[in-house]
């Protein structure tokens, strides 16, 4: 494994920074204050093709690698994780079309997204969290039809998606593996959103409930075969874990960046606060825990491009990433301190923004019983 | 409709610093952008080719490194480029720049457009474009803010201080565009993988039909002696009442405080 970027992933890091730059840093802050969500920023970025990163060209993604894509994600992630979940979020959704689906479900999934839409992948329910077994949505075979029924929560991109994944049992009695994987498109009759959640961080992102009610797919909306479901959904959230971890890097950086450019600025008892030794720990135990989690996001990507066994490596990332995050931002906070506390500058808003990276895509306590479970088989 | 977009690479900052003793630009350190004036030329040619096909064409002239801004303007909708680099063309003022320029532009072909930006943000001169328009003895309108194809020609309108002209212009021409014409794209990651894989020529003084006593510092007409800072001056004060004789009165207490006229 090389431990440089090629120049091609520098070039497109620096593509993605000059948009953040442009695009996203004027208006992060106050559509994070009001909940809002850029459309017209989320446009842009699809028309770069920051949605279909890993999405093969063959059906008009843009078909780079893992790592490439972390190193496309953590970028994002710096300017505003929010953006970065949303954008990344499609190509979480298309994960199981590109793990279990044939040619035309692929093109058919294409279709709906590369042109510059939402996708969303549909697994958490109010009784099912981190025991994704526990899922009630039931997808029940009628002739050459399935009908779904159910609710999804927290779906990030429910309520702007297109085309969703779903996760749904199709045979109760056989627990996980009697769940199955399925697509189906916004417009069907029966799907409809629910309440929008009122989130305390990655606030430029859209999570919703999903509701289906008697919707009716057709059986060629089957991804893979019945019963293959969890296995899907496992080696989706394994492949996503390095691009979620990516972003967490992203918001590690953004912190460190603010707080070098304030330890240097700021005077107290005369010299630069960046002269005292109690801040230059704290800024040093940032960069410590932030290289770290970049550099072994990075290895788990490579590993999921070597195609080896990927699941410990993206648990670690996910959960190291996601802890030096929270740390990493609330230190920052404290090192502005006052200025950290106030929400007229951006430091509160990486910690409010980082807590979520602990808890989603599996909760860090979830990846710790993934890491053991390796470790003790 | 066949585009050519001259374009430029200059340094990444409106605050340019000057070496006191040298009195020549500290370049050190500082990125190297496309001309910001220029994308917006780029966008332009780009959009018209969508809309009306042909193709687009890119030139520049500058040292080797210059080729990243071509390879940029590739990722942005330019189908080919062309770099212009040769020891001889060094030092060269705009006459001699758009000289060579002009000779290029020859050798690669057929045209309907030439776009440049309005002006270079590092030499601010606005005269490569115009002169290169002199030197093929085409027609040319400079800030143009919008295009319109017509069935023989085209439309543009110029930007004034206070308005704008619409004028008509027969092909070929030469366009130099102002900000406000368009935005300029992002590159997608396609675009930039595919920008990777197109060759840029490059045309030395050997390639050209030229005389060689017009190119570079030699054949410059200008020569920059001297290049400094101006001195900053304090923003001048407004007075704003709501009635204009006491604002008048105002201005004229502050006139007789200041001493500006000896009484």
């Amino acid at each position: 494994m090389d431990f440089l970027l090629t120049e091609v992933q520098m070039e497109l890091m620096e593509m993605v920074k000059d948009f953040g730059e442009k695009e996203i840093d004027p208006i992060a802050l106050e559509y994070d204050h009001k909940g809002e969500f850029p459309i017209k920023i989320y446009k842009k970025a699809f028309e770069m093709g920051l949605h279909t990163l890993e999405y093969p060209e063959k059906f008009g993604g843009s078909g780079v690698n893992a790592v490439t894509a972390t190193v496309v994600n953590e970028e994002l992630g710096k300017h505003d994780a929010g953006f970065a979940t949303s954008v990344s979020a499609v190509g979480l959704a298309a994960k199981p079309v590109l793990i279990a689906g044939t040619d035309n479900q692929k093109k058919l999934f294409a279709d709906l997204t590369i042109h510059g839409a939402f996708a969303a992948f549909c697994l958490t329910e109010p009784n099912a969290g981190s025991d994704a077994g526990s899922v009630k949505t039931t997808a029940k075979k009628v002739g050459n039809e399935y009908i779904l029924n159910g609710r999804k929560c927290f779906i990030t991109n429910g309520g702007v998606s297109n085309v969703y994944t779903v996760i749904a049992t199709t045979d109760s009695s056989k627990g996980v593996k009697g769940l199955s994987a399925f697509l189906v498109e916004r417009d069907r009759e029966g799907v409809s959103v629910g309440k929008e959640e009122d989130k305390m961080g990655i606030r430029l992102s859209n999570t919703t409930d999903v509701i289906f009610e008697d919707v009716r797919i057709p059986e060629t909306h089957l991804l893979g075969n019945e019963g293959d479901g969890f296995k899907i959904a496992m080696v989706t959230l394994d492949y996503s874990r390095p691009n979620v971890a990516a972003c967490s890097v992203g918001i590690c950086q953004a912190a460190i960046d603010h707080c070098v450019k304030y330890a240097k600025e700021r005077t107290t008892f005369g010299k630069p606060i960046a002269t005292l030794q109690a801040i230059q720990f704290m800024l040093a135990d940032m960069e410590i825990s932030t290289e770290t989690a970049r550099q072994y996001t990075r290895y788990a990507a490579s590993l999921v491009d070597a195609k080896k066994p990927v699941s410990k490596a993206a648990a670690i990332a996910k959960c190291f990433a996601g802890d030096a995050a929270m740390k990493v931002s609330t230190d920052a906070v404290q090192i502005l301190a006052g200025y950290g506390y106030s929400r007229e500058y951006p430091v509160e808003k990486l910690m409010r923004d980082a807590k979520i990276f602990q808890i989603f895509e599996g909760t860090n306590q979830i990846q710790r019983l993934v890491i053991a479970g390796q470790m003790l088989r | 409709m066949e585009s050519i977009v001259c374009i430029k690479q200059v340094p990444d900052t409106s605050e340019v610093k000057i070496d006191p003793v040298t009195n020549t630009l500290i370049r050190h350190g500082v990125p190297s952008i496309i001309n910001p004036f220029d994308k917006n030329a780029l966008e332009a040619a780009v959009q018209l080719k969508e809309i009306h096909g042909g193709t687009v064409t890119v030139l520049t002239m500058g040292p080797p490194q210059a080729v990243e801004a071509l390879r940029e303007c590739l990722s942005l909708g330019a189908d080919k480029a062309y770099l212009v680099s040769d020891r001889a063309f060094s030092g060269a003022d705009t006459l001699a720049t758009s000289y060579t320029l002009a000779a290029a532009i020859r050798r690669i072909g057929k045209f309907d457009l030439i776009f440049c930006g309005k002006q270079a943000i590092d030499g601010d001169t606005a005269q490569v474009g115009p002169e290169i328009a002199e030197f093929l003895d085409v027609p040319q309108v400079t800030f143009v803010s919008k295009i319109l194809v017509k069935q023989d020609n085209i439309q543009v309108e110029k930007e004034q201080d206070d308005g704008y002209e619409v004028i008509e212009v027969e092909l070929p021409a030469l366009l130099a565009v102002v900000k406000s014409i368009n935005i300029p794209r992002y590159p997608s990651i396609k675009s930039k993988m595919a920008a990777r894989k197109v060759e840029i020529e490059t045309i030395t003084a050997e390639d050209l039909d030229i005389d060689n006593g017009r190119l570079g510092l030699g054949g410059s007409a200008t020569q920059v002696k001297k290049i400094f800072s101006p001195k900053k001056r304090s923003s001048g004060t407004m007075i704003q009442l709501d009635n204009d004789k006491e604002a008048a009165l105002e201005l004229f207490e502050r006139i007789l405080e200041n001493s500006v006229f000896s009484m």
